[in-house]
């Protein structure tokens, strides 16, 4: 049974979050909102399980309900 | 150039002795239209010696191209029809497409049609000649004394159904006069006046958005592929799609988006401006046909009701991506006739049609769901879709896992009619392919092809093993079919995988009903019950 991992599992998280600031440095947020987009698809193709994809997708949303 | 031949009167109207009729003249079946669907369905009776009377507001084949892509089942359901053949002759067999994105050609794909079966993936063909050789197959049938009876100029103005019949009322250029029928199948489209009349809802969504088809002759070094284009610099934010046909005419077809002028986009002195600004300035073109159309994803609740039976577009409408209309209405009467057959010679209740329904609202609920994905990818209807969407193109251009994404049209593939209450015993051990409730997969055999074998009675498809041929159930016989798999590789592969034997037993519209790796009698018949709707 495949389960989405939201425990700590980044080698390295800082250097993660600023290279993600980085490629969006100087973009426009049209270029900005693109390369999101496309990141996203990257990503989702490496996990391919798609009850952990679901999982993540709802987990995402869900985090948007604390606002 | 002469006359085309969807302007020639093909069953031009002729008195029938049923409008002198007093009382009203009784027949088994009415049909009312004569589409490909309405003339499939009228095909298939004759075949089986049911008289049939189809009725049809006009008196020629479709006016333009419309349905152009016909797939692998369909074709198969003409060729047990008799008239599948000389379409794939005349039809242009593709297998090749190509995606651009702007002005890039983001990529090209083939649909690896898998080998060993008698009929193509897909050809493409005119809607008017596919009608044409349904009429052509309809008028041999009828040399041969099969009861068919074609009115052309004939125009449904009232219906009813009075519980143990249907009663209509026909206009003609003569007067209007009545008819009776045990049943009555419409097939008289997308704005079903049968429908109508009856009161039953078509619920579904609508798509905003209006799309420019051309069909242009044209003697163009373009090959023959399907090429579709996501945001060309001809057609700024819309699709275009560029497809050929048999004798020089290419399809064209343009998103014009949801605000125009219907008619005025019409008028060639606009539409041909777009099509030079798509082909390039030195092509030579004629037009042959032009028309506007929206779209929508609906069905009915239900494609039987009482002694009316829905099909084709009268009961379901997808979008064109996909080729996904015409296909699976010609797969709704392939599911209709053979019930109908049973019911009308006391051998099955009428609630086996219950059935056509149910299996064929599993059909098109599949073909609305695929339509109405790839419409949504082609026509972005947010901005956030429109990003999403743009980004799996950027991807698909070096990235294969992004290419499946791509959604310009899932092309039709049959249905298989798993969970159906007709379905009998499954063997898991045997191949996924052939479990029960699907379309008999082709192979060649000794002989010819298998599909050309089965069809038109319940058969036992006896592979590697005996089984007697004098099968028989509540007046229902089986036909025995021995098959020695010896240097049958694909028909190995397709029905007995690692097995050693197999015992199928086919429906009429060479679906599975029910397979076994050994022949038991009693498990035969007992799945026969099932599958003629006794419980």
């Amino acid at each position: 049974m495949s389960k989405l991992n939201t425990k700590p599992n980044m080698t390295n998280a800082d250097d993660f979050y600023a290279e993600l600031l980085s490629r969006h440095e100087n973009l426009t947020k049209d270029q900005s909102d693109a390369l999101n987009a496309r990141l996203v698809l990257v990503l989702a193709n490496h996990i391919g399980d798609s009850e952990i994809l679901s999982a993540a997708m709802k987990a995402a949303a869900e985090a948007g309900n604390h606002r | 150039m002469g006359q085309k031949i969807f302007e020639t009167p093909l069953y031009p109207y002729k008195r029938s002795p049923d409008q002198d009729a007093i009382p009203p003249k009784r027949h088994p079946v009415v049909i009312i239209g004569a589409g490909p669907i309405g003339l499939g369905a009228a095909i298939d009776l004759a075949q089986n010696d049911i008289p049939v009377v189809v009725i049809d507001d006009n008196d020629k084949v479709s006016f333009g191209s419309r349905a152009i892509c016909f797939a692998k089942r369909p074709l198969e359901i003409l060729d047990r029809l008799g008239c599948g053949e000389p379409m794939v002759e005349k039809g242009i067999v593709w297998d090749t497409g190509k995606v651009f994105f702007n002005t890039r050609e983001t990529y090209k794909f083939n649909l690896l049609a898998e080998g060993g079966h008698k009929n193509p993936a897909f050809i493409n063909l005119q809607q008017y000649y596919l009608e044409e050789y349904m009429l052509n197959r309809l008028r041999e049938l009828q040399s041969q004394g099969k009861p068919i009876d074609l009115r052309g100029c004939n125009k449904v103005s009232a219906l009813s159904d009075n519980g143990d019949h249907v009663r209509m009322e026909i206009d003609t250029p003569e007067g209007s006069y009545m008819i009776e029928c045990d049943w009555l199948i419409a097939c008289d489209g997308a704005n079903s006046s049968a429908r109508r009349m009856l009161g039953h809802d078509f619920k579904g969504r609508v798509f905003e958005d209006n799309f420019l088809i051309a069909d242009v002759i044209m003697d163009a070094d373009f090959p023959t592929e399907r090429w579709f284009w996501f945001d060309p610099p001809f057609n700024r934010g819309q699709s275009a799609l560029l497809h050929k046909q048999p004798d020089n005419v290419w399809r064209i077809d343009l998103q014009l988006g949801w605000d125009i002028d219907t008619d005025e986009e019409k008028k060639s002195e606009n539409v041909i401006p777009r099509l030079r600004a798509m082909l390039g300035d030195d092509v030579e073109f004629d037009l042959e046909w032009v028309s506007i159309y929206t779209f929508q994803c609906r069905r009915m609740d239900k494609f039987r009701y009482g002694r009316v039976m829905f099909a084709g577009d009268a009961a379901h409408q997808v979008s064109p991506f996909g080729a996904r209309g015409a296909n699976s209405g010609l797969q709704d009467t392939d599911n209709l006739i053979w019930k109908l057959k049973l019911v009308l010679a006391g051998q099955s209740p009428d609630t086996l049609l219950d059935s056509y329904s149910a299996e064929r609202v599993y059909g098109a609920d599949e073909n609305i769901l695929n339509s109405t994905r790839s419409t949504d990818f082609i026509t972005p209807k947010s901005n956030m879709s429109r990003i999403l969407r743009d980004a799996v193109l950027d991807l698909a251009q070096d990235h294969d896992f992004a290419r499946l994404l791509v959604n310009s049209g899932r092309l039709s593939v049959p249905c298989t009619y798993d969970g159906s209450s007709l379905n009998g015993p499954n063997c898991a051990e045997l191949p996924e392919c052939s479990r029960p409730g699907s379309p008999a997969p082709d192979a060649p055999i000794p002989d010819g092809w298998l599909l050309d074998h089965l069809g038109n009675k319940f058969q036992l498809l006896a592979i590697g093993c005996d089984a007697p041929d004098d099968l028989s159930q509540n007046g229902v016989d089986i036909e025995t079919l021995s098959l020695d798999p010896a240097n049958c590789a694909e028909l190995t592969k397709r029905y007995l995988g690692s097995e050693k034997s197999a015992i199928y037993l086919m429906r009429p519209d060479q679906h599975v009903a029910a397979r076994w790796t050994g022949f038991d009698k009693s498990a035969v018949l007992s799945a026969l019950s099932t599958a003629i709707g006794h419980v």
